[in-house]
C-alpha cells in the first residue's frame, strides 16, 4: 500500500551479505533491489519494488488480460 | 515507464469513466483503505470525475498517520540522545508527537538521518558499533517482510548496535473495526494492492463473507482504481458481497509466501494501538523469540513524559471515515503542512495532506 | 520568555530554522514576507521579483543576489562556482536585463583543498565568460573548520533592463500564455542521484546555463513578455505559485505538455518526488500576451537549451491566485506550493 514501482531486472549477484541483489532499472534510471522475497524472479522479468525489496513478479498474463478488458470497453 | 504509464492514459480513464457512469444507478459509499491510494485519487482528480452517486471514504491505510503519538514521544527521545544514530523513512520525520518532531530534534543537534530502506539502517548499525543504531520500523503488512529481513540478518550476524522501534500494523483487523461498527456506511472496499502482494486475500474472502461487503484488490494507478473501482460497482448493483483482484498483474490469492514465512519468523501478531482509533486486537506485530532483544523500547529503556494530542485534531474520526478532512475546523487554518496539528496534515498518504494539496479549496487572500 | 516580543513569527512555533526554511516553498516565503520584508521595507524590495529595478537617469538596471550552498559541490553538469556565475546572471535575465557585472564573495572552510578551490574559480572564469559577464569586484573569508562545509559563494549583479521590455506582476493578464523553456527537474535529480547514490542510464546533467541569450531573443523577435520567472528550488511549482499570488490571477496548466525525461520521470517515481517541484538552473518561464507562444515556442527553439521549449498552459480569471493543473486523465488538481523540503517517501 506502499510505494511500490514497477522496474526490470538487468543483472543479479550475491551480495557480501549472501544476499540476492539486482541492478533494477525503472525508466531511465538503475537501483539496487534484494531479490530474496522473489527468488524465482530473472534476468528480464519485471518487479515491484518497496523499500528496497522486490515483493512480487509483474505476471504478465494477467496484466495484457487486464489491459485487454480495458481495450474492449467502449 | 513499463507497467506504469499505461495505466495512467488518458482515453482509457474517459471509457473507465463512461463505463462506471452506465453502470451506477443508486448511491453508493464505498472505501478506498490505503493512503497513497487516496492520493492517487485527488492527485489526479479523479474524485472530481466519478458520479455524484458514488461516495467515496478515505480509509486508515497510512501507517505513518496510525503510529501511536506514545511511540513518536519515544521515537523522539530516543533520537535526542547522544549515543544514539536514530533512522527513519522520510514521511514519519514531520509527524508531531506531543510537542515537538524529528526534525526539531534534528535541527537541535540529534543524529537523525533519513533512509529508503531498513538494509540502509542496519548498514549504518554495521558501521558505526560504538553507537545505537535505532530504526523507525513503521508500516504495514507491504513493508513488514523488509523490516523482518533487516532483524533477520542483525540477528544472523550478531549486529549488537541496532535496534528498531515498532509500530507495525495490520489490515483485515482494521477493516473488521469499521465494518462491524454500528455507524458503518460503507457498502464496498478497495483493498490496498501491495498490502495483498504480500499477504494475498484468503483474509478479505473471510471478511467479504462475514459483513457480505464487497472487496476489490485494487491497484495504485488511475486506470486500476477506476477499473476496481467499476468492479465495485458492479457488484453492489447486482447485490455480490465477494473478493475480486483487480491487480492481478502484481497480486496472488495466496500471496507472497517467502514474505509471510519470514514475518512469521521474526514477528508475532499482539493488540495494538492506533492513533486517532484505539487499540485493535490483534492487529499489530511485535519482534519476538531471538529477534525481541532488537525492540528498541525493552533495549534501551526509553523514558517519556505523558503524551498527549492536539484537542482540536479529528484524525480519528478522519481515519475511520466518519469526518472528511474538509469537514475539520482547524483544516488549512490552524492545521497546514507547515504548522500542523495531527498526522494525515504531514504524512504523504495522509487523507488531510491530499486534499490540502491537491483539492479545490478556498484559497486564503492574505 | 519570549525575548522578541514583536516577532512575527512566534518562537513557540520555531524557535529554531530548519532545513526547511531554506526550501524555496511556504515556509522560505514565511521568512522572507514576514521577517526580512517588513524589516528593510522599501518600495524597491516590495514586488520581491527575482531582482530589483532601480532607474539611475534614463537607464533602468536590475540588481540582483544569490548564495549558493549547493552540496556536493562538484556535479554532474557543473559545480558551485557555475551555478553561483548563471544563477546570478539568470536572475537578472529574469528581470528583463542584460547580466553585466558581478561581485563574488566566498566563504571557505578550514582545509578546503587549494585545488578544489581552483577548479572552482577557474570554473567560474569559464561561466563568466559564456555568459558574457565580468566579475568587477569580490572578497573572501575563511572560517575555522566545521563551520563552513567547504566553500559558500555570494554573487550580485547587476544588469541593464532591455529597451521595451517591461516585466512584472502586475503587466500580466488573463489568456497570457505561459511558455516554459527546457526540461524539467534536471539539476534537482543530477544532486539527488549523486547524493543518493543512484545510477542513471544517460547521463543527466544539471541543466545549469546561462538563459539570456533565450530571454533577448525573445525581445528582439518583438514578442510581448509580461513576466519572466526561473524555476531554481521549490521547482516550477513555486514559481508559478510566486507569478499567480503577485499578479492576482489563476494559471492552468496541462499535465501532458510538461516535459519530463525518463530519469527524471524514473528517480521522482522511486523516490517519491513530485517533479513540479524539483529545482532546475538552465530554464525559465515566459508570460507571453495571449496569441503568442507558438511564435516564442519557435524562437526559443533555435536556442540549444530551448529545444524542448513548449507552451504549458496560460493565465485565467478562474481561481484567481491558485495554479491548477490538468492531469493526463482530464481530472483536475491544484498545484500547492510546497510545505518545506521534499521528503522522499517510502509509503
Amino acid at each position: 500500500m506502499c510505494l511500490g514501482i514497477p522496474g526490470e531486472i538487468l543483472s543479479i549477484e550475491v551480495d557480501e551479505q549472501q544476499m540476492r541483489k539486482a541492478k533494477v532499472r525503472f525508466g531511465g534510471i538503475t537501483r539496487d533491489a534484494y531479490l530474496d522475497l522473489v527468488p524465482e524472479a530473472a534476468v528480464g522479468d519485471y518487479v515491484i519494488v518497496h523499500v528496497g525489496f522486490a515483493i512480487s513478479k509483474v505476471d504478465a498474463e494477467r496484466a495484457r488480460e487486464t489491459f485487454q478488458l480495458l481495450e474492449e470497453m467502449e | 515507464m513499463r507497467y506504469l504509464d499505461e495505466y495512467r492514459d488518458g482515453a482509457a480513464a474517459q471509457k473507465m469513466l463512461r463505463r462506471i457512469a452506465g453502470t451506477i444507478t443508486r448511491p453508493w459509499t464505498i472505501m478506498e483503505v490505503c493512503g497513497s491510494q487516496t492520493h492517487a485519487l485527488l492527485k489526479y482528480g479523479i474524485d472530481q470525475l466519478l458520479p455524484d452517486k458514488l461516495t467515496l471514504i478515505h480509509g486508515p491505510g497510512c501507517p505513518v498517520c496510525v503510529t501511536p503519538v506514545e511511540i513518536i514521544d519515544q521515537a523522539i527521545a530516543l533520537a535526542a540522545r547522544p549515543d544514539v544514530i536514530f533512522t527513519s523513512y522520510g514521511d514519519m520525520l514531520r509527524v508531531p508527537g506531543s510537542g515537538k518532531d524529528l526534525l526539531s530534534v534534528k535541527a537541535e543537534g540529534g543524529d537523525v538521518r533519513m533512509v529508503y530502506s531498513p538494509m540502509d539502517a542496519l548498514k549504518i548499525a554495521r558501521e558505526n558499533p560504538d553507537k545505537k543504531t535505532v530504526f523507525f520500523a513503521i508500516g504495514f503488512e507491504t513493508t513488514a517482510p523488509a523490516n523482518a529481513m533487516a532483524a533477520f540478518l542483525a540477528e544472523r550476524d550478531g549486529v549488537d548496535s541496532f535496534f528498531m522501534l515498532t509500530s507495525h500494523v495490520l489490515i483485515p483487523p482494521a477493516i473488521e473495526t469499521i465494518a462491524s461498527s454500528p455507524d458503518n456506511r460503507v457498502q464496498g472496499f478497495l483493498a490496498p494492492g501491495h498490502v495483498c502482494t504480500v499477504t494475498g486475500y484468503t483474509q478479505y474472502e473471510t471478511l467479504a463473507a462475514k459483513y457480505r461487503l464487497p472487496i476489490v484488490v485494487t491497484g495504485f494507478e488511475p486506470l486500476d482504481l477506476l477499473q476496481g473501482i467499476y468492479m465495485l460497482i458492479k457488484q453492489l448493483e447486482t447485490g455480490g458481497y465477494t473478493v475480486e483482484n483487480q491487480y492481478a498483474r502484481s497480486v496472488a490469492r495466496d500471496g507472497n509466501p517467502q514474505a509471510q514465512a519470514l514475518i512469521d519468523k521474526v514477528f508475532e501478531v499482539v493488540d495494538h494501538k492506533w492513533r486517532g482509533i484505539g487499540t485493535i486486537p490483534l492487529s499489530g506485530l511485535r519482534l519476538k523469540g531471538p529477534y525481541a532483544r532488537f525492540d528498541a523500547i525493552t533495549a534501551l529503556g526509553v523514558e517519556s513524559p505523558p503524551s498527549q494530542e492536539a484537542s482540536a485534531c479529528i484524525a480519528g474520526l478522519v481515519l475511520q471515515g466518519v469526518k472528511k478532512p474538509v469537514d475539520c475546523p482547524a483544516f488549512a487554518t490552524d492545521c497546514t503542512p507547515e504548522h500542523c496539528l495531527g498526522a494525515p496534515m504531514v504524512s504523504s498518504e495522509g487523507a488531510c495532506a491530499a486534499y490540502y494539496l491537491y483539492s479545490r479549496r478556498e484559497k486564503a487572500i492574505t | 520568555m519570549n525575548l522578541f516580543p514583536n516577532c512575527p513569527i512566534p518562537l513557540t512555533e520555531y524557535p529554531r530554522v530548519l532545513l526547511a526554511h531554506g526550501g524555496g516553498g511556504r515556509l522560505t516565503q514565511n521568512l522572507i514576507e514576514k521577517m526580512l520584508l517588513p524589516s528593510f521595507d522599501n518600495p524597491f524590495l516590495a514586488p520581491l521579483h527575482d531582482g530589483a529595478l532601480i532607474s539611475l537617469g534614463e537607464q533602468r538596471l536590475a540588481l540582483s543576489t544569490d548564495s549558493y550552498v549547493v552540496h556536493p559541490p562538484f556535479f554532474p553538469g557543473g559545480d558551485i562556482g557555475r551555478l553561483a556565475v548563471f544563477g546570478t546572471a539568470n536572475d537578472l535575465a529574469m528581470c528583463g536585463a542584460r547580466p553585466l557585472f558581478l561581485s563574488c564573495a566566498l566563504i571557505l572552510e578550514e582545509g578546503l583543498p587549494m585545488e578544489d578551490l581552483w577548479r572552482i574559480i577557474v570554473s567560474m572564469k569559464e561561466a563568466a565568460q559564456e555568459a558574457d559577464v565580468q566579475i568587477v569586484t569580490g572578497d573572501s573569508k575563511v572560517v575555522e573548520r566545521g563551520k563552513g562545509d567547504g566553500i559558500f559563494i555570494n554573487t550580485a549583479g547587476i544588469g541593464a533592463v532591455l529597451p521595451g521590455v517591461e516585466v512584472g506582476p502586475q503587466q500580466v493578464q488573463a489568456g497570457d500564455e505561459i511558455v516554459l523553456s527546457g526540461p524539467l527537474g534536471l539539476h534537482g535529480i543530477a544532486i539527488m542521484a549523486l547524493r543518493e547514490g543512484l545510477s542513471l542510464d544517460a547521463d543527466v546533467k544539471s541543466d545549469s546555463a546561462p538563459v539570456f541569450p533565450m530571454v533577448k531573443a525573445l525581445a528582439e523577435e518583438g514578442i510581448e513578455i509580461h513576466m519572466l520567472r526561473d524555476p531554481t528550488r521549490g521547482g516550477l511549482s513555486s514559481a508559478l505559485n510566486e507569478m499567480a499570488t503577485k499578479s492576482r490571477i489563476g494559471m492552468l496548466i496541462e499535465e501532458e505538455r510538461l516535459p519530463i525525461g525518463p530519469e527524471v520521470q524514473g528517480v521522482c517515481e522511486i523516490l517519491g518526488l513530485d517533479p513540479l517541484y524539483v529545482a532546475n538552473e538552465g530554464n525559465f518561464i515566459a508570460v507571453v500576451k495571449e496569441g503568442q507562444s507558438e511564435q516564442a515556442v519557435e524562437v526559443l527553439r533555435k536556442n540549444p537549451s530551448g529545444r524542448q521549449a513548449v507552451c504549458i498552459g496560460r493565465a485565467v480569471t478562474e481561481h484567481p491566485q491558485t495554479v491548477v493543473m490538468r492531469t493526463r486523465i482530464r481530472g483536475e488538481r491544484i498545484v500547492d506550493v510546497m510545505s518545506g523540503e521534499q521528503l522522499p517517501r517510502i509509503c
